[in-house]
């Protein structure tokens, strides 16, 4: 038997091992195109009736408003008309404001773990980071929804909107006006960012990590304080990596549903302000796919999908690239 | 290497083998509507029990279930809208009510006690259409001489999933107002004028909870459950019944099943001092005319079971009952109705 083992020789079973191992590698792509296919048929009916005004649509301007053009909104399942766009913004709105507020902290919590950390902090912190990734979707958009809607209704939007309705003109005013209620488009933009932060904050530290430490040490040595080892030598170093981050991100919050579905006040209109309520295309999918009864109610819904695949792809695309180019 | 292999395969076959054979034999399936999901399953456990035959029932929603049963893969779908007579014969099926319920103005106005504000149909569709704004709007005030209503703004709030409850609801304000039914229609998702979309009963009663100076509508079993604040809507003939079980049934009653084609029955703004305006039953959708006589038989006999004996696990559950009236109808319709080859699938309903 130990002689045997060591000679190469013919297993029959070879060819089928490597046909299994190539089916499953090729299975992956097979379901990718079918699901595009898929996609591109059932939301066809939708983009053929509409056309362009599926993506935008324009009304007439009340009269005396002065605007040159404006925007019309419909999603109207009763006379089956639907347009994207409002969605299709508040899905990019959400996310961008969802980025914007945590980015600083998941450089933070990077800079913080891979600097400054002492050793015996380091291990719980980095695993309480990963743990808070791991917490499914629709706890955060229950803890949105139930306890810091009505925190944030409380005491941050009300004090604000009694503050700013001194001067009801005051461009303050604009950007808070809304229902107290803490289901609006600036609460689900903190829970998205709740969300991402984790995920940004363990990548960045991998990033930060992959720097030599003769780098870093070198800088030291010339009398740089961490402030400035930081601003000018670690982060200019992964800077691409760091982008690519940024997008892996981003294409996390536009697909999120759940928690965004509880929190986002769900009106298919565009947000006149921060704290009014909006839309997502995958809220709009989650709330409506289950009883759409019309075909082209269905439809739309499922063309709806697609645009969210494309968008995410190509920002997804974009941050694998950057990554890869990223050298260590 | 071999050895696996052979043994997976075995394995995999085995089950596959297995699998059909058991769940052919006694297990009827459905889908569709999530509102009576868990009764269904109440009333499955109580048939299995006594049978042996278990209900495999998937609450995917009502368009889903009308999906499922018009691509027949499942005995039965089941929906919170009724189809018209006229999609119901394009399609050659039959459907029937099983359950009712009620759907509830919920509120949250400081100093107003549950069940005191009174809210004529009209004015609802108003509050909703966006147009009375305000709690102390003299169209409101008219009603309620009574009550302190503070000067406080409106917040609407809707579901923002597709719904049988917002089906009914929408499908009353468009009775009681023509403009709503000119302007938004009904349907179990709609164009809203106004107002936040909260996901589910339980979306709808956070925001409504949080919201000082709003209202929204639930399910009745909803109100039951949590207690929240309540507004009275006037019936046909002017009262204010409040909602209980008793008033859906009364409803219930009133309602012309004998004269609706396709069962095609909206139980909203009914005659009747006690009937509460806003009431709807859930309905069952089966093929007329069925390939499978046993099957079709077995589902038949499930509801007849359902009917004979499930009354107080509905009610315990905060669903309303059929009246008996209705009852024995359907049983006779399903003689008619549900056929294999020529021949009544159903045949003795007191058996």
């Amino acid at each position: 038997m130990p002689a045997e083992t060591k000679s190469i020789r013919f297993d029959p079973t070879d060819p089928i091992f490597r046909w299994v191992s190539f089916s499953a590698a090729t299975l992956l792509l097979v379901v990718l195109g079918g699901l595009i296919a898929s996609l591109v048929y059932g939301g066809w009916p939708a983009l053929s009736t509409f056309g362009l005004d599926f993506f935008l649509k324009f009304k007439d301007c009340p009269a005396g408003s002065g605007a040159h053009f404006c925007i019309d909104t419909p999603w109207n399942p009763v006379t089956d008309v639907y347009s994207a766009t409002a969605p299709i913004v508040g899905t990019i709105v959400t996310s961008f404001l969802a980025l914007l507020f945590a980015l600083p902290i998941a450089i933070g919590v990077a800079v913080f773990l891979t600097q400054f950390c002492p050793r015996y902090l380091a291990q719980p912190l980095s695993t309480a980071v990963e743990l808070l990734a791991g917490i499914p979707s629709i706890v955060y958009g229950m803890w949105g929804l139930f306890v810091f809607a009505p925190w944030f209704a409380k005491d941050i939007q009300t004090p604000l909107m009694i503050a700013a309705s001194q001067d009801p003109t005051s461009w303050v005013a604009k950007l808070v006006a809304g229902v107290p209620n803490g289901a609006n488009l600036f609460t689900a933009s903190i829970i998205l960012a709740v969300m991402v932060l984790p995920y940004m904050a363990s990548v960045f530290r991998e990033l930060f990590r992959s720097i030599p430490p003769q780098v870093r040490e070198a800088a030291f040595g010339i009398g740089a304080t961490p402030f400035e080892v930081t601003t000018s030598v670690i982060i200019p170093y992964v800077k691409k990596g760091m982008i690519g981050v940024i997008m892996l991100g981003l294409g996390r919050a536009l697909g999120e549903t759940m928690a965004v579905t509880f929190i986002i006040g769900n009106s298919h209109r565009f947000p006149k302000s921060l704290f009014d309520s909006s839309s997502t295309i995958a809220s709009t999918i989650a709330n409506e796919f289950a009883e759409a009864t019309t075909d082209l109610h269905t439809s739309a819904l499922v063309a709806l999908g697609l645009i969210l695949f494309l968008i995410t792809f190509t920002v997804l695309a974009i941050a694998r690239w950057l990554l890869s180019s990223q050298r260590y | 290497m071999f050895k696996f292999l052979k043994g997976a395969i075995a394995a995999v076959l085995m089950t596959a083998a297995v699998a059909p054979a058991a769940m052919a034999a006694d297990t009827i399936s459905g889908a569709g509507a999530t509102f009576p999901a868990p009764l269904y399953a109440k009333w499955a456990e109580g048939y299995k029990r006594t049978t042996g035959i278990a209900l495999n029932y998937q609450a995917i929603g009502s368009g889903g279930g009308i999906k499922q049963i018009k691509a027949k893969t499942v005995d039965f779908g089941a929906s919170d809208k009724p189809l018209t007579p006229d999609e119901l014969s394009a399609a050659g099926l039959y459907q029937f009510p099983t359950v009712v319920g009620g759907v509830v103005p919920a509120i949250n106005i400081p100093g107003v006690a549950t069940g005191k504000l009174k809210l004529p149909g009209t004015v609802l569709a108003d509050i909703f259409l966006g147009k009375i704004t305000m709690w102390n709007d003299p169209a409101i005030t008219k009603w309620n001489a009574g009550l302190a209503l503070p000067a406080m703004p409106i917040t609407v709030v809707h579901r923002s999933d597709g719904s049988g409850t917002t089906f009914l609801f929408t499908s009353y304000l468009g009775i009681a107002s023509a403009e709503w039914k000119q302007k938004v229609g009904a349907n179990d998702a709609v164009e809203w004028p106004a107002g936040v979309g909260g996901k589910g009963n339980d979306g709808v009663a956070a925001l409504v909870r949080q919201t000082a100076g709003s209202i929204g509508y639930v399910e009745y079993a909803y109100v039951m459950k949590t207690g929240i604040s309540y507004a009275l809507v006037a019936s046909k003939e002017a009262t204010w019944p409040m909602p209980t079980a008793a008033n859906f049934k009364a409803a219930t009653a009133g309602a012309d099943w004998a004269h609706a084609p396709g069962n095609y029955v909206l139980i909203l703004n009914q005659p009747g001092a006690n009937a509460w305006p806003i009431t709807g039953a859930t309905f069952i959708l089966m093929y007329k005319e069925q390939a499978n006589a046993v099957k079709a038989a077995e589902v038949l006999k499930f509801f007849d079971y359902a009917y004979k004996t499930g009354d107080f696990s509905a009610n315990e559950l905060y669903y309303v009952p059929l009246p008996a009236a209705v009852k024995s109808m359907i049983r006779k319709q399903w003689i008619d109705n549900v056929t294999a080859n020529g021949a009544a699938v159903y045949t003795s309903p007191n058996k």
